[in-house]
């Protein structure tokens, strides 16, 4: 995926106001099925797995055993026994590495195949909230409407001869589909989403614009707001952490940060004036200054749809609640800021 | 995209314009600069009176993606800033060689000028 195709704010503002398309075939795909599998992937992923009915998806996160974050992803069960991982591009050998030593070690594991079919998949994102006027010419050989999948839900549609699975998903904030195809029919997928949505303003979108409006909703990169040394508590997961489900990988950790509280967190926050853009690294001050910053931005950019400095950053605690005043260091000056509720950016 | 490269104007290779008229020179980015960084958000420019050498970073440029540092291509005083810029940063996209210039110096060593590379050659730097 290039960074742009037409320019980051102009293909930001088309997904916020009308509809964007981005080619998301980096992204891994993991499946596992078999009799087991539902219990596999409960005792390997934070959120409730048994929660899934058949045609359903949940965001959820891989922990290490000392509640790190090996990779957060997308779990749908597309099936009965199938399930389909949706996970991070940079992740793809990490993620099936330790899913494959956590499934050596479950009771009953060999009931289970896990694959890794990251090679022969792609995919597409189509967001916007003018998406759901147009997809369903793109499947005009099923009975089913894409339209009426509801919010994470994914079902076969047939494309060009070819089944793929389309979920109402998104990275966006907006209404959308993501749609998974066989890497060979990838750009027929693309020419046929672009064509339908042409009369609706659909553009291609990069990835400067996917994390320019990730950022917005305050949704998590990976690399960014999580790793392998912070818990999905601290990056204000914990929506998507079922502690009370039983056990899973980093579960103990976990339950004992919740228990004892969070010393550190991640909070949203608004430049109070029209600054430089606060970028990842960046120092984040208290309002009083002090010796040490309080904190650094793991996110950060111009919105484009606020028109002002954005971001996401990892504070201590108690500076953590909205309505803060804090100070960006932004090359060696301090620049007035906020933290504000998540989303930043909500739809008016 | 082809980019626009004004016959008149001085470049250097990290992609500022300058416009020299006696011992004033007019300092921007190309218009090949502003296509690479996308769309420019924020404009830091220099305090007026600040002496600066050739080559110095003094100014930055913020897209909504990355920070780029402006280097200036003489030395000299800066003796203006364009501050509609803090209103208006997107000229720097919209008309690069007008509305979107960042300080003006009065020059140290006029003859530092004969350095600068002119249209034809950083045309062809950037593969025009």
């Amino acid at each position: 995926m290039p960074l742009c195709y037409s320019g980051i704010i102009e293909e930001h503002l088309a997904v916020r106001g009308a509809a964007g398309l981005f080619d998301i075939s980096h992204m891994g795909e993991i499946s596992a099925r078999g009799a087991g599998a539902m219990e596999f992937l409960n005792s390997a992923l934070t959120n409730d797995a048994r929660a899934l009915r058949a045609g359903q998806g949940q965001y959820t996160i891989l922990c290490n055993e000392r509640g790190g974050a090996v990779d957060d992803l997308y779990l749908y069960r597309v099936e009965e026994g199938e399930y389909l991982m949706i996970v991070n591009a940079s992740r793809i050998e990490a993620d099936f590495a330790w899913l494959q030593q956590r499934l050596a070690a479950f009771p009953g594991g060999g009931s289970v195949e896990l694959r890794n079919r990251s090679e022969e998949l792609a995919a597409v994102a189509v967001q916007g909230p003018k998406v759901a006027g147009f997809i369903d010419q793109c499947f005009p050989a099923d009975a089913q409407k894409a339209t009426a999948l509801r919010k994470n839900d994914i079902a076969r549609f047939n494309f060009a001869g070819r089944a793929v699975l389309v979920s109402r998903t998104g990275y966006t904030g907006e209404d959308g589909f993501e749609i998974v195809a066989g890497a060979e029919i990838i750009e027929a997928l693309w020419d046929r989403l672009l064509e339908a949505g042409r009369g609706a303003g659909l553009k291609p979108a990069g990835l400067g614009a996917r994390d320019t409006l990730r950022t917005e909703v305050c949704y998590p990169l990976y690399g960014h707001e999580l790793d392998e040394n912070t818990t999905p508590l601290e990056a204000g997961l914990g929506y998507f952490v079922a502690l009370g489900k039983g056990d899973f990988t980093g579960r103990a950790v976990l339950a004992q940060q919740k228990a004892q509280g969070l010393t550190r967190k991640l909070a949203a926050f608004k430049m109070a004036e029209r600054s430089a853009p606060p970028r990842p690294g960046y120092p984040i001050w208290s309002e009083a200054g002090g010796a040490e910053p309080i904190g650094r931005v793991s996110s950060g950019t111009q919105s484009p749809s606020l028109g002002i400095g954005i971001g996401l950053g990892f504070v201590a605690a108690e500076y953590a609640p909205a309505n803060t005043a804090i100070g960006i260091e932004i090359r060696g000056r301090r620049v007035p800021a906020r933290t504000v509720a998540r989303p930043i950016y909500r739809r008016s | 995209m082809s980019a626009i490269v004004p016959p008149e104007l001085k470049y250097t290779k990290s992609h500022e314009w300058v416009r020299l008229e006696g011992e004033t020179a007019t300092v921007g980015i190309s218009d090949h600069a502003q296509h690479e960084l996308t769309d420019v958000v924020y404009v830091e420019l220099p305090a007026i009176g600040r002496k600066v050498a050739a080559g110095e970073a003094c100014a930055v440029v913020e897209s909504v993606k990355t920070a780029s540092d402006i280097y200036s291509p003489l030395s000299g005083e800066v003796v203006a800033v364009n501050g509609e810029l803090a209103a208006h940063p997107e000229r720097v996209n919209t008309e690069p060689y007008q509305g979107g210039w960042f300080f003006k110096l009065k020059l140290a060593q006029p003859s530092e000028a004969q350095g600068l590379l002119g249209a034809e050659s950083y045309a062809r730097q950037i593969g025009l």
